[in-house]
């Protein structure tokens, strides 16, 4: 049986655990608009690059491109965008899941997120590099990143790159699935934002005939790269959603259980303190009637 | 003012990086580093879909020249407006010299130490970025 004292300092460090919690709960929600905003910011450059990209296309006609050259795959490899930190509920946990379906023998990961990197190397699988990203990615860390996919992919090493990452459906459900990057197969229109939807847009027509230096098909494989260096910069950004909006609603859970044991807790303490009080009493009656 | 005569037309200069729209402006004239050489654009320029290498533009507005440095993309030209696409554009005027200069050394001295493929490509787009910020920077001191 625990005394008073030993109830009321139970008391005390639950509710300084729920004052961390909220306080947590409440970053989160800010960092979560935040990566919002700055997904909304490339808006721009996302709708310039599907202007260039549907007038290049138009001018290139039947284009081939060593990104595009869809192979037997023999090897793949697996860019796993995970968190660097923990306390986000079941959102690691969920996506390392579905990275683990893919065959060891054949799968190389690329990790993104220290989490990641820890359970790829405790599974003994095959890691071939770990990139790290910020609070609001950088469009430098994405480069960094689709660059040495592009690489494993063009010198052979890998005959298919997929990203696994948590993609943001709302701020209560976030859903971890596998998209492929390269080869590139049909070019749709990108989009900025992290929306939820995600049926692909058709590019639209080009506006206008256009003349071209060098040529059409030149500027379009030299826009290849950048086309997936925005892609891998929005999975990014959207994985940083994710994570966000899974913490704010972890931290929210933690706070609401920690208020219920505090009320578990006082009511335990008063109903303790009762007892006492009547047991006091007894023994003062009990011995003036002794006395008496 | 008459908006089509030839004289008074301007350019929409637009310039969009992943993070943020750097630049949107109407400019007089526009000078940007394209992969095949230099190219001025003037207003009713024919519609034009180029390269960009890692430069400097120089927008002429109102007589007055405003620099910017630029990281590689492409550009696409209309007869009234020109967009450009890039990783990196930065007003000269917004360039820290300080900064870059320490960001440059930061990455001569990265690619000095030994390097995994990964950093490696980072650091040396980090390096280029600088290194133009730079160029631009100090022509505007001479």
């Amino acid at each position: 049986m625990p005394s008073t004292r030993d109830i009321r300092r139970r008391i005390k460090s639950v509710k300084n655990t729920a004052q961390i919690t909220k306080a947590m709960q409440m970053v989160a929600s800010a960092k979560m608009r935040k990566a919002q905003q700055a997904a909304l910011a490339g808006r721009a450059y996302a709708s310039l690059m599907n202007e260039v990209l549907a007038a290049t296309t138009a001018g290139a006609g039947d284009f081939s491109h060593p990104l595009m050259e869809q192979r037997e795959v023999k090897k793949r490899g697996v860019i796993l965008i995970s968190t660097d930190k923990g306390l986000c509920g079941a959102l690691n946990t969920n996506l390392l899941r579905e990275a683990a379906k893919f065959d060891k023998n054949t799968t190389v990961y690329v990790c993104a997120g220290r989490k990641g990197a820890q359970f790829i190397a405790r599974l003994k699988r095959e890691l071939a590099a770990e990139f790290t990203y910020k609070d609001v990615p950088a469009f430098a860390e994405a480069r960094a990143i689709s660059k040495f996919a592009q690489e494993l992919f063009l010198s052979g090493k890998v005959d298919r790159v997929d990203v696994m990452v948590t993609h943001f459906v709302s701020t209560l459900v976030q859903k971890p699935e596998a998209s492929q990057l390269l080869p590139i197969g049909k070019l749709h229109a990108l989009e900025a934002g992290v929306s939820g939807q995600h049926a692909p847009q058709e590019l639209g027509a080009a506006s206008r005939e256009y003349l071209f230096e060098p040529d059409p098909t030149n500027v379009l494989g030299n826009l290849l790269p950048h086309y997936l260096n925005y892609q891998v910069f929005q999975f990014l950004q959207e994985a940083k959603a994710s994570e966000q909006s899974a913490r704010m609603v972890a931290m929210k859970n933690a706070t609401d259980n920690a208020k219920q044991l505090i009320k578990d807790l006082t009511l335990e303490y008063n109903k303790l303190r009762q007892a006492n009080i009547t047991k006091e009493l007894l023994e003062i009656t009990s011995a003036a009637m002794a006395m008496g | 003012m008459i908006k089509n005569h030839p004289n008074m037309a301007t350019l929409k200069l637009e310039i969009v990086t992943p993070e943020a729209k750097i630049y949107s402006e109407d400019v007089d004239m526009v000078t940007i580093p394209g992969t095949e050489g230099e190219l001025g654009i003037y207003p009713m320029h024919i519609p034009l879909m180029t390269q960009v290498s890692a430069g400097e533009i120089c927008a002429r507005k109102n007589g007055q020249d405003h620099f910017l440095a630029v990281g590689e993309g492409f550009v696409q030209i209309t007869g009234d407006r020109v967009a450009i696409l890039t990783d990196m554009a930065i007003r000269a005027e917004n360039i820290d010299e300080v900064k870059a200069e320490e960001a440059r050394k930061r990455a001569e001295a990265r690619l000095a130490e030994k390097l995994g493929e990964e950093e490696l490509a980072s650091v040396q787009a980090a390096l280029l970025n600088s290194l133009t910020q730079l160029k631009v920077k100090r022509r505007q001191h001479h």
